[in-house]
Formats: structure tokens, C-alpha cells, sequence
């Protein structure tokens, strides 16, 4: 089987007596969405600040492809190609939505240039003009991001993150706060999103993760207590006792 | 209205201001144009970290009062023939404007970068206390500094020069600076369009998306603090030949909070709010202040205003666009 794309091994952080991270294994390969759930205090939050890098385990490893990543901090670990999407909208909301991605395909290069035009820059235009077509914006590009709706927010943060060519995205709670036809538009996005990058997924709207995710993993009290196809995880008794109850 | 407009019209008007008063025989008022043009280009350097890299600095007098002595020290000791140092190497004073400048830029953006390391590790409400607090080490150790005057600070007897130029008419020196002013804005416009700007411009609204674009914002931070330190000591060195005078005053917290005013009533982040801003504070500063020595007060019944009402100060309602404060 191909390596993982992204991988934890025995990652753990306590603060205090609490160890809000305990042992954590997991892989994400290629072509995957795996779901990572579990109620709310889990430690999911704590889990996924230790794989951007805004965190640093007490104990355990973090790859990337391979490459031991641990030590290194966001924007590294981005560059590398851990894109990643955020719960609560981190967009520069006065900035439109091309500027918002031009500045991921900026980053992605490292160095940032101080004496031409940003917007004259067909290397940093292009990719960013694609990428919000990939999500379906292209019609926004020029359009404050702060004007537009919660769903749009949601598609140009994922626009962010595809111009980063990621090799692996992380995402949290991409689907919350939006009605039946946005979350049924955003999760056929992240069909065709899976392809070029696996996707880390936490996720509260379990109709969506379970019909969404190829695997799944549940996370209580900061250890993974079962990872499988969702329907063996649906009926797997010590989630149904711990997370989600009887199924009917 | 569109800003390019209102920008060329600022630029214009201060020049012409100035051509006229030559013309008119009225050799005050172009130094003060000559102010408005010094002011504008300190306040443009603060412009760069606070308008668009959101840092708040109270501290900016440290890199004018820099500026203002790398002026008085070099020019002290070439007026005195007496070199600064001799020891590895013997190191004269200069009355060159040039060399001047290249020295308050160098001294400017080096205490910037010793200044920015340290006050960047704070943010927001601390990161204001450390440059205020860095703005007063600096005036302190200005006023216990025998060698270069003290509290009477340091007087330069002939105005510096600049070759080919009589620095000493005042329509030549408000050209030179007036150039300065032009090119530094220039200069920041292309900052601010490039991708340099639009990911400082960035962290300053979403920090965390800057991070997750692989970008560093403490490092975008730390370069745009030495640029605007390195601009606020070239104004700093150039206030002190306006004067020919440099004094522990130019260190003072009032000249650091007087720099945000003159932002925040031209504009936020806007390419000349500084210069609008300059442009009111001492049009108020000699109209008010022949009135009553309290003008201040009205100044800042103004600032409230501008405040309350259009937080794109001048420029802002010129161009009645929202502010991007």
C-alpha cells in the first residue's frame, strides 16, 4: 500500500494531569476523506492544532509523506503542503476573494517580493484564478470577501487551501453553518477535492461525515477508540455506548 | 472621487502652495510647506507599520529623534573639525545631506529591527507600552547625553548641503525634501500593490490565514518596522536641518502620539493621509496657535470628529469609500 500522505504516531499532549491528546495513531492516504469525530471536549481542536504545527506534542511523531514534520511550524508545515481550512472563517475579509488567494500561491513559493504588482502577476493570478474556479467562484474573484454570503466564505477558504497545491488538507467544520442545498453543494466540492489531496475532515453533522467519509475515526477523551468504513463504525458498540447512542 | 486624484491633488496643491509663497516673497510660509512635506514623510513611514501592518506604535519617535542626531552628530563634529572617533580608524563628522540621509536610514532601520524583535513578540495594548517605553529610554538617555547637548540639545549653525543646490534658500530645501517625500511614496505605493504588501496588509486582518499561506507574519511585521523606521530617520534627519537644531524633544511620546494623529485625521493605511494630515495639523498649528496656545484642544475636537465620523480621515471623505481602519 502507498505511504500514507499524512500520518500521527503515538502523538500526545496533556496539559496538566489531563492529557487531552493520548497516543494518537492515524493515517490519512491518498484519496480519502477521513473523518475525524468524536463530542465536543474530545480533544479534536488540540488534535489538529498538534498536525498544522500551532501546537507541539508532548510525546510522538507528525509525517508528512514521509518526512517528519514535529518540530515544524505552521507556515513550514503549509509549504510543505498541509493545507487547511478553519472553523471559523479566517479570511482578510476587506481583501476580495482573488487577493485572498493570491496571497496562498504567494506563500506557497516562500519568498515574497516587494516591488511588483501583486495583481500584475499572472504567476500569482493564474493559480488563483483556477483555484476559485475549481470551487466554483470565478465570477467573485473581485468581490470583498467580507460581501460575500457564509457558503461563498466556505468555498474561497477552500480555494485558499487548493492553491497551496496541498498534499494533504485538514479541515474543521467546513459544512457548519450551512443549510440543506450548501451542505449537499460543499460536500459534492469535497468529493472532487479528495482527489488531488486526502482530506482530514471534523465534522458535528454526522448525516454528512457518514456520507461523506471513506473512514472514520472517533476520538474520546483523546484517544482513538475505533477507525473503520463508516457503517462499521455506525455499529461498532463502544461508539454507539461512548459518542453517538443506538442507531435506529 | 477617486484617490489617485485626490493623492495628485494633495501633492500638487503642496508644491504650489510653496512655488506661490516663494513667488509671493513670503519665505515662512514655505518653510512650513517644507514642514508639512517632512511631517508627511515621518508620518508615511508609521504609515506603512500602523496603517497597513496594524501595528500600533508609540514609539516612532525613537527613529525621528535617530535621524534628528545621526543629522546633529555628524554635523556637529564637521563643523568643529573634530572626528567623531579616531580609534581603529579615524571617522570624520559630514555636512553632506547625502551621506546624512544614508546614515539616519542606516541607524533608523537598524534600531528598528533591535526594537521590532523584542516589541514583536507582544501584541496589541503591550506591543504599544514597549515602543512607548523604548520612546522614553531614548529621550532619557538624549537629555543625559553631555557630549551632544543634553536637555539644551544641539544647535548646527549652517544648514547641510546638497551638491549643486543652496540649501540655505528655502524653496531648495523644500524642493529636496518635497522630492523625498515623492519618491518615499512612490516607493510605499509599490510596496503596498505588491505581494509583499497584500500579505502584510493580510496579518494585519487574519493572522492565522497569513500562517496557513506558509507565510510568517512576525517576519512581514518585523521588515515593514525597519522600512517605516528607516523613512521616520530620514524625516527625523531632515526636520533637524530644517531647524538646524536637534533636541531630547524629538525622542518625546507627543511626537510618536502626534505622528498618529497626523494618520488618523489623513487617513488610515492611505498612501497620503499622512501628507493631509501634516497638512492640517500645521495649517491648525499656526492658525489655532496664533489664536490661543491652547489649540490643541480644537485639534482634538477635530480628531474626535474624524474619529466619529469618517474613519478614512480626510482622504477617506474625500473619497467617500469606506476606511480600511
Amino acid at each position: 500500500m502507498a505511504e500514507p500522505r499524512l500520518s500521527l504516531r503515538g502523538v500526545t499532549r496533556a496539559f496538566g494531569a489531563l492529557r487531552v491528546s493520548d497516543a494518537v495513531d492515524l493515517d490519512l492516504r491518498q484519496g480519502e476523506i477521513h473523518a475525524l469525530i468524536g463530542p465536543n471536549g474530545a480533544g479534536k481542536s488540540t488534535l489538529i492544532a498538534q498536525i498544522c504545527g500551532a501546537l507541539r506534542p508532548d510525546a510522538g511523531r507528525i509525517l508528512l509523506e514521509g518526512r517528519d514534520v514535529t518540530a515544524w511550524d505552521v507556515p513550514r508545515r503549509a509549504r510543505a503542503g498541509l493545507g487547511r481550512t478553519f472553523q471559523v472563517s479566517s479570511l482578510a475579509s476587506e481583501d476580495t476573494a482573488l487577493q485572498n488567494v493570491m496571497l496562498a500561491v504567494a506563500g506557497r513559493g516562500g519568498r515574497l517580493r516587494v516591488w511588483s504588482r501583486a495583481l500584475g502577476r499572472g504567476d500569482l493570478t493564474a493559480p488563483a484564478r483556477e483555484a476559485l474556479a475549481q470551487v466554483g467562484l470565478e465570477g467573485e474573484a473581485h468581490t470583498p470577501v467580507g460581501a460575500l454570503s457564509h457558503g461563498a466564505w466556505r468555498r474561497v477558504e477552500i480555494a485558499c487551501a487548493l492553491a497551496m497545491a496541498p498534499r494533504a488538507l485538514v479541515m474543521d467544520e467546513p459544512l457548519a453553518g450551512l443549510g440543506t442545498e450548501g451542505v449537499a453543494d460543499l460536500s459534492a466540492l469535497l468529493r472532487r477535492v479528495k482527489v488531488r489531496a486526502p482530506i482530514l475532515l471534523v465534522e458535528h453533522d454526522m448525516d454528512a461525515v457518514f456520507a461523506l467519509a471513506d473512514r472514520v475515526s472517533v476520538l474520546v477523551g483523546g484517544r482513538i477508540i475505533a477507525t473503520g468504513p463508516g457503517e462499521a463504525i455506525r455499529q461498532n458498540a463502544g461508539v454507539q455506548d461512548a459518542y453517538l447512542g443506538p442507531v435506529s | 472621487m477617486a484617490e489617485r486624484w485626490i493623492n495628485a491633488g494633495l501633492l500638487a496643491g503642496l508644491g504650489l502652495v510653496a512655488l506661490w509663497a516663494w513667488a509671493a516673497g513670503a519665505p515662512f510660509t514655505v518653510t512650513l510647506a517644507t514642514k508639512v512635506a517632512i511631517l508627511a514623510l515621518a508620518a508615511a513611514g508609521l504609515n506603512l507599520a500602523l496603517g497597513i501592518g496594524g501595528l500600533v506604535s508609540l514609539g516612532h519617535a525613537v527613529f525621528f529623534g535617530i535621524g534628528g542626531y545621526a543629522m546633529g552628530v555628524l554635523a556637529s563634529h564637521a563643523q568643529a573639525y573634530d572626528p567623531i572617533f579616531t580609534r581603529p580608524f579615524v571617522f570624520e563628522g559630514t555636512k553632506s545631506m547625502p551621506f546624512i540621509w544614508l546614515a539616519a536610514i542606516a541607524v533608523g532601520a537598524l534600531a528598528a529591527w533591535v526594537i521590532g524583535r523584542i516589541s514583536l513578540r507582544t501584541s496589541g495594548v503591550y506591543f504599544i507600552m514597549i515602543t512607548l517605553a523604548f520612546g522614553q529610554m531614548f529621550y532619557y538617555l538624549a537629555i543625559s547625553w553631555p557630549a551632544y547637548g543634553g536637555e539644551d540639545g544641539l544647535s548646527i549653525y549652517v544648514r547641510n548641503g546638497f551638491p549643486g543646490l543652496d540649501t540655505l534658500d528655502p524653496i531648495q530645501f523644500f524642493g529636496i525634501c518635497f522630492a523625498i517625500l515623492l519618491i518615499v511614496l512612490w516607493c510605499m505605493a509599490r510596496i503596498a500593490a505588491s505581494p509583499f504588501g497584500l500579505a502584510l496588509n493580510a496579518a494585519r486582518q487574519a493572522p492565522t490565514r497569513v500562517m496557513a499561506s506558509g507565510i510568517d507574519p512576525d517576519r512581514l511585521r518585523l521588515w515593514a518596522f525597519v522600512v517605516s523606521g528607516a523613512v521616520t530617520g530620514l524625516a527625523g534627519a531632515l526636520y533637524a536641518d530644517l531647524n538646524r537644531f536637534v533636541s531630547p524633544t524629538m525622542f518625546s511620546w507627543q511626537v510618536s502620539g502626534e505622528l498618529i494623529v497626523l494618520i488618523i485625521l489623513g487617513g488610515v493605511g492611505r498612501l497620503c493621509g499622512p501628507v493631509a494630515g501634516a497638512a492640517l495639523f500645521v495649517v491648525l498649528e499656526q492658525w489655532l496657535g496664533g489664536l490661543s496656545e491652547y489649540w490643541q484642544v480644537f485639534l482634538g475636537l477635530l480628531l474626535l470628529a474624524v474619529v466619529l465620523a469618517g474613519r478614512g480621515g480626510i482622504v477617506g471623505l474625500l473619497a467617500r469609500v469606506p476606511s480600511r481602519g
